[in-house]
């Protein structure tokens, strides 16, 4: 079956076209234990933190184009759902639910910051870039979340992640604020790999589970202040 | 392609999620989702607390329009989407939509601008528009007096405001009189209770203004001079009289609306006005701009007022003449502009 792989919770807008099948003896299953096997095709992936809008449908039109399949092969959506800045993920959900709603395929949402712990032994701190010198973050183990996604400043992140054992630290997020941290960083990926989020999806994908909705994970309220007292035209 | 090309629109320049399907000029559907009530509290329009309602409601709104109009999205033939102007991130839930659907479906996409669209959604009640007509575009975000030479390729601007729109200026007054949010139907209603008794003033209406600012608008002047009307009331002890207070200044509104348009009617020999935008639905603007209408003879269009509020149906009518005309679609990477220009017509 097709996959379609979406991503919009970092400045890398990501697309990419996956097949997942039964696994079999050239074909490995993805996670141990796992009946299934997914292999991606053709991925597309621009950094620009503003291009969202712009840059993503293309890159899906290319992925479909690059393995000559055409739309209505698709068989099922997977679409990291943050958290990561509201606007650029809104175009990737968008995108997503649209696409899924038009050509009558389930859906599956992923927890972006889950696809860096992908296949990771051990205790690793993810952390994407929050803006307003933030990050967002979640610790796991052997690839479990053990705590997040949060939103937080770095240095109260270094606390939390010593508290829960991290070793090391990946994503831009990471790398970004690695002084503040106190763990080695990893210097790749730095973005969510497609790979990494079809894997967490398979079984999903393989058994036909139910289309889930695509909700984002924002993890902040809207900046809003109610007016107190209405200002006056002339000095009192 | 045909003649009565059949288009689904997409709207969300700003607190509407709106989705209109049309045949040719026959509105077929017209679903709206607003999020007003949420930015009630907050005295105007909050853009993150819009984008995050747009998001929730855009495909629910999309099913609506397509059960409401009896079609499937495979019977379509064009997309349009308002690229702007408006608020950026709302802009691009909508934009990001179209562009799926359009690739889901394989269907041309067009990019449009949502001032034009407020223009070309009188097409729905009253057939096509008389080329060149004149425009005037009033909401809560833009005041603007246009020249419409063809609604695909041709709108000149006359003028426009040059500080609030006259809907921001509802709004702004409004919660000077304790009214709430939004403004306009508020102030409608309480002046219908009472008439106009104090001169407030006319913005760019004076010789020495009209030089310069002929088609201009200018409503900060007026706003400033309720307020301190209001003011004076409250510190002197008496009563408010809203009824007045709203009567008054609506006309002021009005009346500098519809003389400015009916001068660029009569100067350009231009015999059809089209009034579209959110304040178009206002009474007094429809029953001021008749009477003047009439008395110099223009030929006075004015949609009804669940058309002149935002919604999809007048993106898919624009959508649709550049269609019938031959116009050439948007590509899938088309970008939103929150700032477009009138005359940019498409991306």
């Amino acid at each position: 079956m097709l996959v379609l792989v979406l991503d919009s919770a970092t400045p890398a807008v990501t697309a990419a076209l996956g097949r997942v099948e039964p696994a079999a003896g050239d074909r490995p299953p993805t996670i141990d234990g796992n009946p299934w096997s997914a292999t991606i095709l053709a991925r597309r992936a621009t950094v620009d933190a503003r291009a969202h809008g712009e840059r993503l449908a293309p890159q899906i039109d290319a992925v479909l184009g690059e393995a000559g399949a055409k739309p209505g092969d698709l068989g099922a959506i997977v679409a990291g759902i943050g958290p990561g800045p509201f606007t650029g993920l809104r175009v990737g959900l968008v995108t997503a639910t649209a696409l899924g709603d038009a050509l009558g395929i389930p859906t599956y949402p992923v927890c972006t910051l889950d696809a860096f712990a992908v296949g990771r032994p051990g205790r690793v701190l993810v952390a994407t870039d929050a803006r307003r010198r933030e990050i967002y973050w979640a610790c796991y183990a052997d690839g479990v979340r053990l705590a997040g996604p949060e939103v937080s400043k770095p240095v109260e992140v270094a606390g939390r992640a010593a508290g829960l054992g991290a070793r090391q630290a990946v994503g831009d997020g990471a790398l970004r604020y690695a002084d503040q941290l106190d763990l080695p960083v990893l210097a790749e990926p730095r973005f969510p790999q497609p790979a990494a989020m079809l894997s967490l999806a398979v079984r999903r994908v393989g058994t036909g589970a139910p289309g889930e909705p695509l909700i984002p994970l924002y993890l902040r309220r809207p900046d809003t202040t109610e007016p107190v007292a209405r200002k006056r035209a002339a000095p009192q | 392609m045909t003649a009565q090309p059949l288009v689904l629109g997409i709207e969300t320049s700003c607190d509407e999620t709106g989705v209109g399907i049309v045949r040719g000029h026959t509105l077929l559907a017209n679903a709206v989702a607003s999020s007003v009530a949420e930015h009630a509290r907050y005295g105007g329009v909050v853009p993150e607390v819009a984008s995050r309602a747009h998001l929730e409601a855009m495909v629910p709104t999309v099913h609506r329009a397509l059960a409401d109009a009896e079609v499937a999205l495979a019977d379509i033939d064009a997309i349009a989407v308002t690229a702007g102007p408006g608020l950026a991130g709302a802009l691009l839930v909508g934009v990001a939509a179209a562009k799926a659907y359009a690739l889901a479906a394989g269907k041309p996409l067009y990019g449009v601008n949502h001032l034009a669209a407020h223009v070309a959604v009188d097409t729905l009640e009253h057939g096509a528009l008389p080329e060149p007509a004149i425009a005037l575009l009033v909401s809560g975000g833009h005041s603007s007096l246009l020249r419409v030479d063809s609604l695909a390729d041709g709108i000149v601007p006359l003028g426009s405001t040059l500080d609030d729109a006259a809907g921001e200026a509802y709004d702004k007054v409004a919660r000077v009189l304790g009214m709430g949010f939004p403004g306009g139907p508020a102030i409608d209603r309480a002046a219908s209770e009472g008439s106009v008794t104090i001169a407030f003033p006319r913005g760019l209406t004076a010789a020495r203004d009209l030089r310069e600012h002929r088609f201009d608008f200018s409503f900060s002047g007026l706003k400033t001079a309720v307020a301190r009307w209001v003011e004076a009331r409250e510190r002197a002890g008496e009563p408010v009289p809203l009824a007045e207070v709203s009567a008054s200044f609506q006309e002021a509104v009005c009346d500098v609306l519809t003389a400015k348009a009916v001068d660029a009617c009569r100067t350009s020999g231009i015999t059809t006005l089209v009034i579209g935008g959110g304040v178009a639905a206002n009474s007094r603007l429809r029953a001021l701009a008749a009477e003047r209408c009439a008395r110099h003879g223009i030929d006075l269009r004015v949609p009804r007022p669940g058309l002149c509020t935002d919604n999809g149906a007048m993106v898919a009518a624009l959508g649709s003449q550049l269609v019938a005309e031959g116009a050439a679609p948007g590509r899938l990477d088309l970008p939103t502009n929150s700032a477009m220009r009138v005359d940019v017509i498409t991306v």
